[in-house]
């Protein structure tokens, strides 16, 4: 029967081979342009290839592309989480509450433990009301996540009524400043979250229902895949990872504000997505260009700032970065 | 002949949309009663006089990012932009009231066309392109104020802009009455409002039948740009100095308002006067707090004030959301 | 002298010539016909006349005047309006703000709201519709609306409407009222450019014919003096016209035993009461106009939508599916109507697409075992026929006809007991129409149970072994091999109340 089927549209026989032009320029284009700002640093400024360099500019990024992680797993199932920021500011806060004892008496030892794990699981449970929101009511989910943007900073300030909790907890603190052979701790926690998400978006089922869900949601279920149930999934596990990051941004300055951890950390999260190659509408997404992505915003910054250029002025380079970074994935798309 | 449709089951039910909206003004005024009968100076001249002086700034971005919303866009950047606006206004206020005016204005209305055209000729998703203007506008700002805010002149009028009244009503909430009476008529009787609300409904249907949809939507992100622009002005004249670090998180108070007023946010349905009624509730919430604070029975910090908004953002949701489930379901 | 005159038109997308050397002659007042198969350059085509593309080289005049439409915009200001395959009106808008869109009635500048609905009642009692032109467009079936983009059209004064593919939305009784329609137009001097795959349609109510292949255009002919099957060889560029018409010698098939009973199926006002049951080695088709319940029947079927009342038996024993999930459990597939809003993941690869539902097979502990993967892949690209570059290229960038095999395979893949195909050739070329069907065929002959929705009688008499026809959201008739033919399921889908022979009591 093959005979009989004698057509084959033409312009889609040749467009593969266009298409993978300007797809490797979506592909690789951050890796080069990271690449061409390391090189260009190397060059010019001084001190750049020392271990204290790295340390920082790693440092630095550390909770934007932990959250970045969570952020581009939503984005590649066809959301968006506005609330991350907050959900930091609330497991920031509620950690020192907890080893300093302030919320319930408990000896040292079990409130340490305590504070890695009740943050991070209340972040979580957050996350999943988010995707709860999402997927019960099908509510935007801007609008859901919206909920919790705004209410979430409230809660966390109500918590500590507003005050800054200052601390010196060095078991606690370990996750922000310890490192180990040289290598912070939260370089390391970055690098095995970027692993682990990575690996289950591209080999996984879960990974391949996601990006389905992400992709076409309606295609998705008659698939027989419970996109309802990876949606909630998603929202916790970014709700989760901004947790994390929560925690590690209150260990690294040994104190926690609830009006300023996290602030703005969605948009952060997200720029490092969009310039990461994740297409915004959900179904296409790389953990590794988040990273990448992160990096070269983090880079720009620190050249900029290295020979003179105004923290100010970074910002509107920034903006350039991400539209150009968007538009050329978009011309990625279009000429296929 | 076969092709009568039948008419429409719900002619009465036309619009459930129509019903959000008017819960939202039955919630808003429920709490004004609320706040008139348990507190003495709720309606008192002063308390209204500053409630609309101060809440003027938020309604007019609301406004703009109402239409915006109409048309299935958003726009992050009103924040930066009326940031942005405040430091233009305040080093143009030398020159007199109207070019402090002017000058706020017209730079909101030049990054709400950079926006527009980034939307429209380079096919960047609104949600990415503004929020780089966002992030544009606050470094234009930082760097045009040196990192500091800016203080207007004092010899001119310009701080009257903010500070006065005029007809015995601040001149900040005639501002905002003229801009929303305004953008009702040009949204229910005007052709172009008619047109905003097609793109938004459908842009490959209004682009076929003929409509310049790239005209409109730049059109609507500099309309968005300006009055965030006006709103920095007046932000610049009550307080008296360009604040180029101010507008933190208004853009996403103006979605929180445009919603609660029974927008759908994936375009093509919207109401002006809803909108208004969404903005003034949210702002409402806080006012009705703060006099709950000085009766002294509880004590609720300030910081209670987005707990309670968040709740209001998540009742509004949810009732809509059945709303919209009750559509699809007949 | 013609209204519109195209020729020498040339058109490429990035240096990918989609029209090589294609014309177009409309006389006014005359019923064109344009057929091709998909990437024949139809839709280019009158993208260019319509003001959609712009043409690469070639001459276009309208009304003897060379012109050059650089928008949409343009070209209906010129007198040219379309009514595309997806109906491009505003939903959620009244029907006479679409029908006045971007011309408003004004008065002082404002919309003057009385005179626009009265000239859209106007507008619209002129093909005698009359319906409330104040309510929004979204809550009128797709015959009304198509109708108000018709007079949408004729009340810009245009002197050519071009529909494209106006009527694979449409049932039988709502295309003679367009046919109407058109010969209204006719009547009136307006000239039609007539695109469909049905090719009765072409010979209904189209005076000539203009046939493109491969972006040229290969030949004019007026309707009567072209046969069917000339036409169809024309198109197709050699004679395997007859593929379609061999499975009409297949041999009768003997069912097994019942895979699926149904009684009593209900939801909303669509789905009524619905029996049905499907053996093993059988296809049935579900017959009926537009809004009889066909799909309605068949989403409940596969637990896409929960029944609201009425019984299902699997294997004799009841069952109840709450998601799709659960059907693919059992064994079922589901091919959709919509490609692209329920079938493909466009930014996935072809073997991503491919290997959708069967994906938890192909994992251990959560992991995608790719070998496995890229075995079934390979397996079913060739078993199908399915023409592309590299099972890795994007599923969009396929054909129609290709996406739909993919989507076929993505069921056959899961060895399934039940397929229920829902307008499987819609939309797809006459080569990849015949694959298709043909392979529908031999699955059954393989022991599958296949339910069939479609709207084309023909495609019906050529597959089923027996018929369910619907009728306002209720089974009215089954027909069994040597009663199915047009006459009778024409007859029975026209029936409001059963008739006897009926299923129902």
């Amino acid at each position: 029967m093959a005979d009989t089927s004698v057509q084959v549209h033409r312009p889609a026989e040749a467009a593969p081979r266009r298409a993978s032009m300007a797809e490797a320029v979506r592909r690789y284009g951050v890796l080069v342009a990271l690449v061409l700002l390391i090189l260009f640093n190397a060059a010019f400024t001084p001190n750049f290839l020392s271990w204290q360099t790295v340390n920082v500019n790693l440092t630095q990024v550390c909770a934007i592309v932990i959250v970045g992680v969570g952020m581009t797993l939503v984005i590649a199932a066809g959301g968006i989480d506005l609330s991350v920021g907050s959900l930091m500011a609330i497991s920031g806060t509620l950690a020192p509450l907890i080893f300093m004892g302030k919320l319930f008496p408990v000896s040292p030892g079990l409130g340490l433990a305590l504070a890695f794990t009740v943050p991070i699981v209340a972040a979580a449970l957050l996350g999943l009301f988010n995707g709860w929101l999402v997927t019960r009511f099908r509510i935007q989910p801007i609008v859901a996540t919206l909920v919790l943007f705004i209410a979430g900073r409230g809660i966390a300030q109500v918590m500590t009524n507003g005050n800054l909790q200052v601390f010196k907890e060095p078991t606690f603190q370990f996750i922000g400043l310890g490192r180990v052979l040289g290598v912070p701790v939260q370089v390391i926690l970055m690098a095995i979250i970027v692993a682990v998400a990575g690996y289950a978006l591209t080999r996984t089922v879960f990974g391949r229902q996601l990006l389905a869900v992400g992709g076409n949601p309606r295609a998705a279920r008659l698939s027989g895949i419970a996109s309802k149930s990876i949606s909630r999934w998603v929202y916790a596990i970014s709700g989760a990872l901004a947790g994390l990051a929560g925690l590690i941004v209150v260990a690294r300055n040994g104190a926690a504000d609830a009006n300023l951890v996290g602030l703005g950390m969605e948009l952060d999260a997200i720029a490092a997505v969009a310039v990461g190659g994740t297409l915004l509408t959900g179904g296409r997404a790389s953990v590794i260009g988040t990273l990448l992505g992160a990096l070269v915003i983090q880079l720009v910054r620190y050249t900029l700032l290295a020979n003179g250029v105004p923290d100010a002025a970074a910002l509107v380079v920034k903006a350039g970065l991400i539209i150009l970074a968007v538009w050329i994935q978009q011309r990625a798309k279009g000429s296929s | 002949m076969t092709a009568v449709a039948p008419a429409p089951a719900r002619r009465t039910l036309r619009n459930p949309r129509a019903m959000a909206r008017w819960g939202v003004v039955l919630a808003l005024v429920a709490l004004i009663l609320f706040g008139w009968a348990r507190y003495d100076n709720f309606l008192s001249e002063y308390n209204i006089l500053s409630f609309l002086r101060y809440n003027s700034m938020f309604a007019l971005i609301a406004l703009g990012m109402c239409f915006v919303i109409i048309t299935g866009g958003i726009d992050l950047s009103v924040g930066g932009v009326a940031a942005l606006g405040s430091v233009v206004a305040a080093y143009a206020s030398g020159y007199g009231l109207a070019a402090g005016v002017a000058a706020g204005t017209g730079a909101g209305l030049l990054a709400g066309l950079i926006n527009g055209l980034v939307v429209t000729r380079l096919k960047i998703a609104p949600f990415i392109a503004t929020l780089a203007m966002m992030l544009a506008a606050y470094g234009t700002a930082l760097l045009l104020a040196g990192n500091q805010s800016v203080s207007v002149s004092w010899d001119t009028a310009f701080i009257t802009f903010g500070q006065n009244d005029f007809l015995g009503f601040p001149i900040p909430a005639w501002v905002m009455l003229a801009a929303f009476v305004i953008g009702w008529v040009v949204l229910e009787h005007r052709p172009i409002g008619r047109r905003i609300l097609a793109v938004g409904g459908s842009e490959d249907a209004s682009r076929l039948m003929g409509l310049s949809v790239e005209t409109i939507l730049t059109g609507v992100y500099m309309a968005s740009g300006a009055l965030a622009g006006l709103a920095g002005v007046i932000l610049a004249a009550q307080f008296g100095a360009g604040q180029p670090t101010e507008g933190v998180g208004w853009e996403l108070f103006a979605i929180a308002s445009v919603v609660v007023g029974g927008t759908l946010l994936t375009g093509g349905v919207g109401s002006v006067a809803a909108t208004f009624a969404g903005a003034m509730l949210l702002a409402l919430l806080f006012n009705v707090l703060n006099f709950e604070n000085g009766k002294g029975w509880i004590s609720l910090s300030a910081y209670w004030q987005s707990v309670i908004r968040g709740a209001f953002l998540l009742l509004f949701v949810l009732i809509q959301a059945r709303i919209a489930t009750g559509e699809e379901d007949d | 002298m013609a209204l519109v005159a195209m020729h020498g038109i040339r058109k490429a997308f990035n240096a990918v010539p989609a029209l090589v050397d294609a014309s177009l002659e409309i006389e006014p007042g005359e019923v064109m016909a344009l057929v091709g198969q998909n990437g024949a350059g139809k839709s280019t085509m009158i993208k260019i006349l319509t003001g959609a593309y712009r043409r690469d080289e070639g001459t276009l005049t309208f009304d003897g005047r060379p012109v050059d439409f650089p928008n949409p915009g343009a070209a209906q200001d010129a007198g040219i309006s379309t009514i595309y395959q997806e109906i491009n009106l505003v939903p959620h808008r009244s029907v006479a703000e679409n029908v006045f869109l971007g011309r408003e009635p004004t008065r002082l500048g404002f919309i003057d709201w009385r005179r626009m609905n009265r000239e859209a009642e106007a507008a619209l009692a002129r093909f005698n519709v009359s319906v409330d032109v104040q309510a929004p467009l979204s809550t009128f079936n797709a015959a009304t609306r198509q109708m108000v983009a018709i007079a949408r059209a004729v009340s810009r004064k245009a002197r050519l409407v071009v529909m494209d593919e106006s009527t694979s939305s449409l049932d039988e009784r709502e295309v003679a009222t367009l046919f109407d329609t058109i010969r209204t137009l006719k009547r009136d001097g307006v000239s039609v450019l007539f695109v469909s795959h049905r090719l009765d349609e072409l010979y209904a109510v189209c005076d000539r014919v203009t046939i493109m292949r491969d972006g040229a255009t290969i030949g004019v002919h007026p309707m009567s003096a072209i046969t069917k099957m000339d036409l169809v060889t024309a198109m197709l560029g050699r004679a395997l016209a007859a593929a379609e018409h061999r499975l009409h010698d297949a041999p009768p098939h003997k069912a097994g035993a019942p895979i699926v009973e149904a009684a009593g199926l209900a939801r909303g006002r669509r789905l009524r009461d619905v029996d049905l049951a499907v053996h093993s080695g059988e296809v049935v088709a579900l017959a009926g106009l537009l809004g009889s319940g066909r799909t309605e029947t068949a989403r409940v079927l596969f637990g896409a939508d929960r029944p609201e009342a009425g019984s299902l038996k699997l294997d004799g024993r009841d069952v109840a599916f709450g998601e799709p999930s659960e059907a693919i459990e059992a064994g079922f597939g589901f091919l959709s109507e919509d490609r692209k809003i329920e079938g493909i993941i466009p930014d996935m690869s072809v073997a991503e697409n491919l290997t959708l539902a069967l994906m938890p097979r192909l994992a251990k502990a959560g992991v995608i075992d790719r070998a496995a993967q890229r075995e079934v892949v390979n397996r079913f690209i060739r078993r199908l026929g399915i023409k592309l570059a590299s099972p890795d290229q994007k599923i969009r960038e396929l054909s129609g006809g290709n996406q739909q095999k993919v989507l076929l395979a993505r069921w056959l893949a899961m060895n399934p007991r039940l397929l229920i195909v829902d307008e499987p050739t819609r939309g797809i070329d006459v080569g990849a129409k015949a694959d298709v069907l043909t392979m529908i065929r031999e699955l059954a002959g393989a022991g599958l149970g296949v339910v069939m929705v479609s709207s084309e009688l023909e495609e019906i008499i050529s597959l089923a072994d027996r018929v369910t026809v619907l009728s306002d959201g209720r089974s009215v008739r089954d027909l069994h091999a040597g009663e199915i033919d047009e006459t009778s399921i024409m007859a029975a889908m026209a029936s409001d109340v059963p008739t006897t022979g009926a299923p129902h009591g």
